[in-house]
């Protein structure tokens, strides 16, 4: 099998292990009783912004491997993991406002989580920008790289921001450092929601990372025959 | 560790003396910080909001811009006649090579800032004379961390187009966390409160700084190679 239909069969798993998720979320989990069915899309919400940030420190991971090793794979992996990783954040910052309009009565407030979840998104289009400002593929992957580097260790800078300043979010529930707080079965689906995110990113990545090794391929031989 | 420092002054003192005898960069960057401060005062309502509330803003949006402006010109200086090619083959370690673009950055920023408070505090009539001791202390601690991150960036961007454009936009995620700690802090102590009270915010600008000046010294040679 190719590596291209390798991804495309995982990311197939995860998009029918998310629609299981939909159907054990809204009809086999008991409804939370203050905020109702809003709640729902926290098994969307939290495993994406999980993702989001997840993929951003192997973003900087492969840039330190990168930079030692100088093997294209790797950047290859971060250029995907980098666009996965922007639509993960893209899924957060529209679940989010699903969720705060009827909770919060507002679309939209500068809560210190959504300015960081915003500056993430941020932070990988400028990532983007930056790789289609070089063309040089060596430059292109080393100067990611360092940029890639600089992104990860800015990510537990915007994450305990959130500790000190004053917020209207909910408070983490599962990720604390005491036990999650809530109801077992509602765990278990938050749990397969982060498995099918999981397949997804990984399903993404390949596929994204099949498609750069498929255009260098036809980039080389334009140039081997022009 | 010592000569790491003489390089470094070396690299500095050749900044700022051409700096100091041309004085066009710095007159301009003086002249656009009180330019920023006199836009912000028609873009404001004097009898809506009080000038105390707005400050702490004002002062950190003047600084960031001011600081981003400034932080292009470091590598761009070196742009003509080759004269990176010749600083690169001179006999200094990459890490000194940063460190004197970064003090030298250091010097130009705070004498911009020199210029800005008291313009600030003339224009806004915010008193800050009990407090102006922690305030600049805290300046020096956020302005330590956009010059860090900035003089990486500069050099990364240096031989790209749209170098002018694409280093806020690489830069401005990076900035917002201690920009927002400068910004918390400011506002407690114009407000006279206990520095006590804003210690997880110091302890994060002082991370940061810890941080990036580390990561950048190491990154550093990444980025100006060929």
């Amino acid at each position: 099998m190719t590596l291209l239909n390798r991804g495309r069969l995982i990311t197939l798993l995860g998009l029918a292990s998310l629609a299981g998720v939909y159907v054990r979320a809204l009809a086999f989990t008991p409804t939370e009783r203050l905020q109702g069915a809003a709640q729902k899309i926290y098994y969307l919400h939290v495993p994406a912004a999980i993702w989001t940030e997840t993929a951003m420190i192997l973003v900087g991971v492969a840039g330190v491997f990168y930079l030692f090793l100088h093997d294209a794979r790797l950047d290859r992996f971060a250029a995907a993991s980098a666009e996965v990783g922007t639509v993960f954040a893209t899924i957060v910052l529209t679940t989010g406002p699903i969720w705060g309009k009827p909770i919060w009565g507002t679309w939209w407030t500068w809560d210190a989580r959504l300015t960081s979840m915003l500056l993430l998104f941020f932070l990988y289009v400028g990532y983007l920008l930056l790789r289609g400002a070089v063309a040089d593929p060596e430059l292109r992957a080393r100067y990611s790289a360092v940029l890639g580097i600089c992104g990860a260790a800015l990510v537990p800078f915007i994450h305990f921001s959130v500790y000190f300043f004053p917020t209207l979010h909910p408070q983490p529930i599962i990720l604390k450092p005491s036990a999650p707080s809530l109801p077992w079965s509602m765990l278990v689906t938050w749990l397969y929601a982060l498995a099918a995110f999981t397949l997804l990113y990984i399903g993404f990545v390949v596929q994204r990372y099949a498609l750069s090794l498929a255009r260098d391929a036809a980039g080389g031989a334009e140039r081997a025959h022009g | 560790m010592r000569e790491l420092v003489t390089q470094a002054w070396i690299v500095a003192r050749k900044d700022l003396v051409l700096e100091f005898r041309t004085r066009t960069a710095l007159f301009s960057a003086v002249v656009f910080t009180a330019l920023v401060l006199v836009v912000f005062n028609f873009g404001r309502d004097p009898t809506a909001v009080a000038t105390i509330d707005l400050a702490p803003s004002i002062l950190w949006v003047t600084f960031t811009f001011a600081a981003m402006l400034t932080l292009n010109r470091a590598f761009q200086l070196e742009l003509e006649n080759q004269a990176l090619e010749g600083l690169l083959v001179a006999p200094l370690s990459r890490a000194s090579l940063y460190w004197g673009k970064l003090l030298a950055n250091l010097v130009f920023v705070a004498v911009v800032e020199a210029v800005g408070l008291p313009l600030f505090v003339l224009f806004f009539n915010v008193p800050v004379a009990h407090v102006l001791g922690p305030l600049v202390g805290v300046i020096a601690l956020a302005t330590v961390g956009f010059v860090a991150v900035g003089t990486l960036f500069s050099a990364l961007l240096i031989r790209l187009r749209f170098a002018e454009l694409m280093l806020p936009v690489l830069l401005l995620p990076f900035l917002i966390p201690p920009l927002v700690a400068a910004v918390q802090v400011t506002a407690h102590l114009l407000g006279g409160r206990p520095l006590s009270e804003v210690a997880g915010w110091l302890r994060l600008l002082a991370a940061y700084d810890v941080t990036f000046v580390s990561l950048a010294t190491v990154l550093f040679r990444y980025t100006v190679d060929e």
